[in-house]
């Protein structure tokens, strides 16, 4: 319900970096978001179309590299990857895990960029 | 024509974690408890805080509530009946607080003169879970009216919260409420997770509700 105020966050966050880059054009933006983000990857595009209109980004894609629970098992004295949403337990040796080490991230990791061409002059 | 990446590294809600950290900072030094309680609409969630409000107040502390709702100041009005200073966010629209709503709204207040302050999300199970409020306990409700398998369903709130509250425990037996099948799968979700059976019309499990905020406002002043 709230993925078009986290595009528009992502948006801001890009132009403001774009002001080191003086013409360059945006290619990719490219984010990382934990399962446990609670935002949802289709919308998340349907909304990016939208808030890119007009901006340093317009033309660009967006690109989501979505991430698993990665917990912290004590009993295996190991990082395992959970399955799903429905069981936080290790799935190797079915102990309950609390420390979560991977999985509510919801972040911008980077961005491709075209530099402009360079100034020929005839 | 060269391409090239541009490596950024930064939470997307960085604005909101920011202010989220000077919050939490701000009430650790001025020695209050901030709870942030989070429920589906129609959970009970002002009825178990105007209970709890009371009853704090009852028992000597010093309490306020913000709470938040799209629209109306109902809740802050029947809040406000506790005696507790009590203000209202409405969000128009906006379906979760942010750190930003939390801020202004308490300008004015003095932190230090309170011992607990309740923030009442907005009446949804996903969107509060990824905005920080500064809180040093998120809560997590559930009616006994709503399924036992609401953890389930919702995984991403269950998970994020410190303690789960069940509410209208006096409508179990109505309600055919499975218990130990609603116990398992809020522990299936977030395991050692403190749960809180409660009625804020009989006053059932308020007891315990009440001791543990005393013992995590202890800690928080040891």
């Amino acid at each position: 319900m709230h993925e078009l105020s986290i595009v528009a966050s992502v948006v801001d966050s890009v132009t403001e970096s774009l002001a080191a880059y003086p013409g360059a054009r945006v290619k990719e933006v490219r984010l990382r978001v934990g399962v446990l983000a609670s935002v949802i990857e289709d919308s998340l595009h349907f909304c990016y179309g939208i808030a890119i209109e007009g901006t340093r980004l317009e033309g660009s894609k967006l690109v989501i590299q979505i991430l698993p629970v990665i917990a912290r098992c004590d009993h295996c004295n190991a990082d395992v990857e959970l399955a799903g949403l429905q069981s936080f337990r290790c799935p190797r040796c079915g102990e309950p895990v609390n420390d979560l080490r991977q999985g509510r991230e919801l972040d911008i990791d980077s961005i491709e960029i075209e530099d402009a061409e360079e100034t020929v002059t005839p | 024509m060269t391409t090239r990446i541009v490596e950024l590294r930064q939470g997307i809600l960085k604005k909101n974690d920011e202010l989220a950290r000077g919050l939490r900072a701000q009430f650790q030094t001025a020695g209050v408890l901030v709870l942030n309680l989070v429920s589906s609409p129609g959970t009970g969630k002002t009825a178990f805080l105007e209970r709890t409000l009371r009853d704090l107040r009852t028992g000597g502390a010093r309490v306020a509530a913000l709470v938040g709702d799209l629209e109306t100041d109902n809740d802050a009005r029947r809040l406000a009946a506790s005696g507790a200073p009590v203000r209202q966010i409405n969000t128009h629209g906006i379906c979760h607080l942010e750190a930003e709503m939390v801020t202004k709204h308490l300008d004015g207040w003095k932190l230090a003169d309170l011992d607990y302050l309740f923030i009442e999300n907005v009446g949804n199970l996903v969107c509060p879970s990824s905005y920080d409020l500064g809180e040093k306990i998120r809560v997590a409700l559930l009616s006994v009216t709503e399924g036992e398998d609401k953890p389930l369903k919702y995984p991403t709130l269950f998970n994020s919260a410190d303690a789960a509250v069940i509410t209208k425990i006096d409508l179990a037996e109505p309600c055919g409420f499975d218990r130990d099948t609603a116990l398992q799968n809020i522990r299936e979700i977030r395991p050692n997770i403190r749960i809180f059976e409660t009625s804020a019309k009989t006053g059932a499990g308020m007891e315990d509700w009440l001791a543990y905020l005393s013992a995590e406002r202890a800690v928080r002043n040891a």
